[in-house]
C-alpha cells in the first residue's frame, strides 16, 4: 500500500509545518542568549524581562477583561439568535436577522473593523456617546464578532436537540421560561461554554479590528504585540509565547481530565 | 409571544445598530468629500473616491494582488489539507479525536505569535539562515523574510487547518466500498482518488478553498508583517489610506469594492454550506 504510506507521510509533515515554529518558539524563549531563535544556554531571564515590561503586562490584563466582557455579552446575543433562528420558526425578517447575524463571520477584518470605527464616531457626532474610543468600543466591536461564532454553535445544537422535551414539559404545565430554565438551558449548556471560549478565543486573538476601533488608553495585547513584531522580533516575544502555549496546553490538559469519562 | 419579542427585540437592536448601521455609514462615507476636518470627511455625494479606485493603477492593482495571493494561498492549502484530511479520516477513530486536536491546537496559541515565530525561522540572522550556515549550504544568508513566498508560507500556515475541516468531514462520508470496488477493478490509487475521492468531495473541496479565500483577500496582518513592501494588497492599502493618508472616503470606498467582490464567493460558499 504505497498509498497509503504516503497519506501518512504528508500528514505528519502537515502537522510538523503547523507545530515546528511553535514548538521552536517556547524552546528557544529558554535561551539566554540575545538574539532570538539562537541557544546561549538555558535561561530564565527573558521571562523576567517580560513580567517587568509593564506595557504588555498592562495591555494582556486588558486584553483579558474585554475578552471576557466581549464573550460574555456574545453569549447573551449570540445565544439569543441562535434560539430564534432554531425555534421561532419564520418568524418576520428572518432571512435578513440571519443575515446580519451571520454577516461577520464573512466580512474581511478591515471592512469590520472600518465600519465599527465609523459607527462609533458617527454615534459621539451624534450623540457624544461613546467619549473618544478604548477599551469598551473594542468590546462592542468584539461582542459583535463572537456573537456570530455563538449564534451559529446554539443553531446547530437546538438543531439536533428533540423539541419534544421542551413540549412535553410545557404540556405538563411548565411557563415557557420554566421550560426554557429547567430543560432547554441544560441541553444547550455544553454549547454555551463553548461559544464563550470561542468568543474569548477570537478576542483575545484580535488586532485588526481592535486597532480601527481602538483609542490612545485601549493598547491590547495583540496590538502591544503587532507595533512589537513590526520593529523586529524580541526575545520577550519568545516568552510570551512560553506562556501562553504552556497556559493554553495546562488548561486543556486540566479540561481533559475533568471531562475524561468516569469508569466504575 | 411576548417572550419571543423579548428574545427578539434586543437581538434585534443589537444587530441593527453593531452590523447594519456601520454597513449603511460605510456607504454614506464612500460617497464623501474628503475634507481636512475632524473627522475627515464631508457628507456629500461624491463618487469621486470610486472613481479614483477605477483610474489610478496602484488601487486595481491592489485588488488584483489580493486575488492572486489570496488564490494561491487557498490553492496550497487545499493541495496540502487533502492528503492531511485523507489521513485523519482512515486513522482509527480513537486516534481521530487527537489528530484533529493536533489539528486546530495552534488555532488557540495565538495568530500574532505564530507570525513572530516564522519571523524568527525566516529572518536573516534567523533559525533556518543559522542551519544552512551551520551545514555549510549556504556562506552568506538568504533572504527569505519580506519575500512573496514568506508570506505565503504565513498565510498558509495560518489557514490551513479551516480547509482541512470541511474535506475531512466529507471524507467521512465518502463509501468506502466506492474505493475497493476502484482498486478490484485495477484501478491504481491516484487514478481511484481522480475518478472516485476527487468528484466526491468536489463540494467539500470548493467550500474549503472559499473558506481560506473569502478571509485571506483582505488579509492585512501577514503581508504587512512578512510580505515584501511592494506586496500592496488591497487590505493593506485600505489601512494605510485610512491610518496613514487619512483618507477616509477613499478607505471607505475600498472597503465597499472589496465587499461587492467577495459577494459571488461568499454566497457560493453559503449555498455549499446549505447543502445537505
Amino acid at each position: 500500500m504505497t498509498r497509503g504510506r504516503f497519506v501518512r507521510a504528508a500528514l505528519a509533515a502537515g502537522l510538523l509545518f503547523l507545530w515546528l515554529p511553535i514548538l521552536l518558539l517556547v524552546v528557544y524563549a529558554f535561551s539566554a542568549d540575545r538574539i532570538p531563535f539562537q541557544w546561549g544556554g538555558f535561561s530564565l531571564r527573558w521571562f523576567s524581562a517580560l513580567a517587568a515590561n509593564e506595557r504588555l503586562v498592562e495591555a494582556a490584563l486588558l486584553s483579558l477583561r474585554i475578552a471576557a466582557g466581549a464573550a460574555t455579552l456574545a453569549v447573551l446575543i449570540g445565544g439569543a439568535a441562535g434560539w430564534a433562528l432554531a425555534r421561532f420558526g419564520p418568524f418576520r425578517g428572518r432571512a435578513v436577522f440571519g443575515a446580519l447575524i451571520g454577516a461577520p463571520l464573512v466580512l474581511p477584518e478591515v471592512v469590520t473593523g472600518l465600519s465599527l470605527l465609523l459607527l462609533f464616531v458617527a454615534l459621539e457626532t451624534a450623540t457624544g456617546w461613546p467619549q473618544g474610543r478604548g477599551a469598551l468600543t473594542v468590546l462592542f466591536a468584539h461582542a459583535t464578532l463572537g456573537a456570530a461564532f455563538v449564534a451559529v454553535v446554539i443553531q446547530a445544537r437546538l438543531a439536533e436537540t428533540d423539541r419534544s422535551l421542551e413540549e412535553a414539559a410545557m404540556d405538563l404545565g411548565a411557563t415557557p421560561f420554566t421550560a426554557f430554565r429547567t430543560v432547554t438551558l441544560p441541553l444547550i449548556a455544553p454549547a454555551l461554554t463553548a461559544g464563550w471560549l470561542l468568543a474569548f478565543t477570537l478576542s483575545l486573538d484580535d488586532v485588526v479590528i481592535a486597532s480601527f476601533v481602538s483609542g490612545p488608553a485601549g493598547t491590547t495585547l495583540p496590538m502591544a504585540l503587532f507595533a512589537m513584531l513590526r520593529l523586529g522580533l524580541t526575545p520577550e516575544v519568545n516568552a510570551l509565547g512560553a506562556v501562553i502555549v504552556l497556559g493554553v496546553g495546562a488548561m486543556l490538559a486540566v479540561a481533559a481530565l475533568l471531562l475524561r469519562p468516569r469508569r466504575g | 409571544m411576548r417572550n419571543r419579542l423579548a428574545v427578539l427585540l434586543p437581538a434585534w437592536a443589537w444587530l441593527l445598530i453593531f452590523v447594519a448601521a456601520p454597513a449603511g455609514i460605510l456607504g454614506a462615507i464612500a460617497l464623501a468629500e474628503a475634507d481636512p476636518g475632524v473627522p475627515p470627511f464631508r457628507l456629500a455625494w461624491s463618487t469621486a473616491g470610486f472613481a479614483m479606485l477605477v483610474a489610478d493603477d496602484y488601487y486595481l492593482g491592489a485588488f488584483l494582488t489580493a486575488l492572486r495571493v489570496a488564490a494561491t494561498t487557498a490553492g496550497l492549502c487545499l493541495a496540502i489539507a487533502y492528503p492531511m484530511a485523507m489521513g485523519i479520516a482512515r486513522a482509527r477513530p480513537d486516534r481521530r479525536v487527537l489528530l484533529l486536536a493536533l489539528l486546530m491546537l495552534p488555532f488557540w496559541t495565538g495568530f500574532l505569535l505564530r507570525v513572530g515565530a516564522w519571523i524568527g525561522l525566516l529572518r536573516d540572522e534567523g533559525w533556518i539562515n543559522g542551519l544552512l550556515q551551520g551545514l555549510g549550504i549556504t556562506d552568506a544568508p538568504l533572504p527569505m523574510l519580506y519575500t512573496e513566498g514568506a508570506m505565503l508560507v504565513g498565510m498558509v500556515h495560518a489557514y490551513l487547518p479551516f480547509a482541512v475541516l470541511p474535506l475531512f468531514a466529507a471524507l467521512l462520508r465518502l463509501d468506502p466500498t466506492l474505493l475497493e470496488a476502484a482498486a478490484d477493478l485495477g484501478a491504481r490509487p491516484a487514478i481511484a482518488f481522480l475518478t472516485v475521492t476527487l468528484p466526491a468531495t468536489a463540494p467539500a473541496a470548493a467550500a474549503a478553498f472559499l473558506l481560506v479565500f473569502i478571509p485571506a483577500a483582505g488579509e492585512f496582518v501577514i503581508p504587512e508583517l512578512m510580505g515584501p513592501s511592494e506586496a500592496n494588497l488591497v487590505g493593506r492599502v485600505l489601512w494605510q489610506e485610512f491610518f496613514q493618508n487619512r483618507d477616509w472616503p477613499v478607505a471607505a470606498a475600498l472597503a465597499v469594492a472589496l465587499l461587492v467582490l467577495l459577494l459571488v464567493p461568499i454566497r457560493l460558499f453559503q449555498r455549499l454550506e446549505a447543502r445537505p
